[in-house]
């Protein structure tokens, strides 16, 4: 979520009861807060919900650039995903590395996850590797109405999901 | 499992078992998973969902023991209120379409749902303060349903999540205090900027995307990349002692003080509650969240801690409805509110 007063995640949220039926969401930085708690004022932006939000007083890399590419999978933008705040599929984070490797700096302060990792890694490698071609084929059979293929595709898809 | 049923008492996270009760009500942690072959929810279609779906429900009963299954597509949107107000699904989803649902077992301390804007979000729910069980109980169900589930992974980002606030573990744990001393004395302040120094992040609500009311207060963690879940968990655990302890030294003060005694507050409260023929879900809660630190403090030895944060949740207003049986609207719904609150706490209309 961003900050409703400057284009940095907002770390805080208060939620201000004006009157009985009337609430007021506010959601800040650091810094922002630091300056409303400071003098006590209200900020009269409307509220956003949950998710960074495109901001047209803050160019980024990604915004700046003239064309974005889409993703080959599912067919977002980065552009888009700027928008709603939501990726299309796992791949994006391969198509969009560079703009979203900015953006995880800014988010978390670090790039690189350091957490769990699943038992059985090299299944879901290879799970992700032969998905992700079989996914495509079947993008691509389906765009040739080339059903018979297209459902034995879907087959394969299906047992590899189920395994 | 009968929906109708499960209004009539609350789960068993919320029963004031846990450590630190009197502050702590409860500890949250949930984890974000997607499957690698489809797309996020938001760019998935129907036909794509009720896939998802298919395959998380059918995993689902290899699970021991296995939880049962709520789609919500063709519920009641009563009865997906409900589900809400026991926060075992998010306002998004209660209000969305599409093929989604969620499951959960008796007692409702693991439940998971299914298409919310992850594929998978997997809860554990504990009584009091208790980060290190419900990581342990939530890593545990996570690695069973890693085995049947062909999670979306890398490496470099973790666990891949719609958005990419999550990204990383994937992991959200939150602990939900009740601070109405902090906040009598305006000290709450100095709590959020502390906390939000070291990326923490406090949200002032009872219920998750509800208002605020209630003095209720979670707290969780900001960040979920680069860091390890025990990690994680380590960092919010450690600063809870301190507000705890801030809050019990407010209770005493506030206790103490003779300008403002609390002695007057908890009776004022009790007499709300006797006269008010009416009273709105807000009023409700406030009333609530005083008899709540008069319980803590000991300043109401005939109620009891699970008793009123049950109430918490039924004096919402689809726990109510069900509860009087039936459709109310919003003037019958105050009039029962407060007619719920003497009986429950069995103190006499005036
Ligand atoms: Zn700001
Ligand atoms: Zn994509």
């Amino acid at each position: 979520m961003r900050c409703q007063r400057c284009p940095k995640p907002a770390t805080l949220h208060i939620t201000e009861i004006l009157d009985e039926d009337k609430v007021e969401e506010l959601h800040m930085c650091e810094d922002c807060a630091q300056r409303f708690l400071a003098d006590g004022q209200k900020v009269k932006k409307p509220k956003s919900k949950g998710h960074p939000e495109p901001d047209s007083d803050f160019p980024t890399e990604a915004g700046a650039r003239e064309k974005s590419p889409s993703c080959p999978h599912c067919g977002i933008t980065f552009a888009e995903y700027r928008s709603t705040g939501r990726l299309g599929c796992p791949l994006d984070y391969d198509t969009f590395r560079e703009d979203l490797v900015a953006l995880l700096e800014n988010v978390h302060g670090e790039t690189r996850h350091s957490g769990k990792v699943p038992v059985n890694l090299d299944r879901h490698r290879r799970h992700h590797d032969e998905l992700s071609r079989l996914r495509k084929d079947l993008q691509g059979a389906i765009s040739r109405e080339d059903y018979e293929e297209a459902a034995k595709l879907r087959d394969q898809i299906k047992t590899l999901e189920s395994k | 499992m009968n929906l109708d049923a499960l209004v009539k008492s609350s789960g068993e996270w919320l029963k004031a078992t846990g450590p630190e009760s009197t502050i702590v009500v409860s500890t949250r942690v949930r984890l974000a998973r997607n499957l690698a072959a489809y797309p996020f929810t938001s760019r998935a279609n129907n036909f794509q969902k009720g896939e998802i779906e298919g395959l998380v429900c059918d995993k689902l009963q290899q699970i021991v023991p296995p939880p049962d299954y709520f789609p919500l597509a063709n519920m009641p949107a009563l009865d997906r209120q409900v589900l809400f107000e026991r926060h075992l699904i998010s306002r998004d989803m209660a209000s969305g379409d599409g093929p989604r649902g969620v499951a959960f077992n008796t007692g409702e301390a693991i439940s998971l749902m299914v298409n919310e804007e992850d594929h998978l979000r997997l809860q554990v729910m504990r009584s009091g303060l208790d980060l290190q069980g419900a990581w342990s109980v939530i890593d545990d169900l996570d690695n069973q349903l890693e085995g049947k589930l062909p999670y979306a992974f890398s490496e470099e980002f973790g666990y891949l999540t719609a958005c990419p606030t999550n990204v990383g573990t994937g992991m959200r744990a939150s602990v939900m205090l009740h601070l109405p001393a902090l906040e009598h004395t305006r000290h709450i302040e100095q709590v959020y900027r502390a906390l939000q120094k070291i990326s923490l992040e406090v949200r002032g609500l009872y219920g998750e995307g509800s208002r605020a009311s209630g003095h209720f207060y979670q707290i969780s963690n900001q960040v979920t990349l680069g860091k390890s879940e025990p990690t994680i968990i380590k960092e919010l655990g450690g600063v809870i002692p301190e507000i705890i302890r801030y809050e019990n030294e407010a209770r005493q003060a506030w206790l103490a003080d003779t300008q403002q005694p609390l002695k007057d507050r908890i009776q004022r409260t009790r007499d709300t509650i006797a006269t008010e023929s009416q009273m709105t879900c807000e009023e409700a809660i406030e009333c609530l969240s005083i008899l709540r630190l008069a319980t803590a403090v000991g300043e109401a030895p005939t109620l009891e801690l699970a008793q009123l944060d049950e109430l918490f949740i039924q004096v919402q207003q689809a726990h109510l409805q069900k509860l009087m049986g039936g459709p109310l609207d919003s003037e019958e719904r105050n009039t029962a509110r407060a007619q719920l609150l003497r009986q429950k706490l069995n103190i006499a209309a005036a």
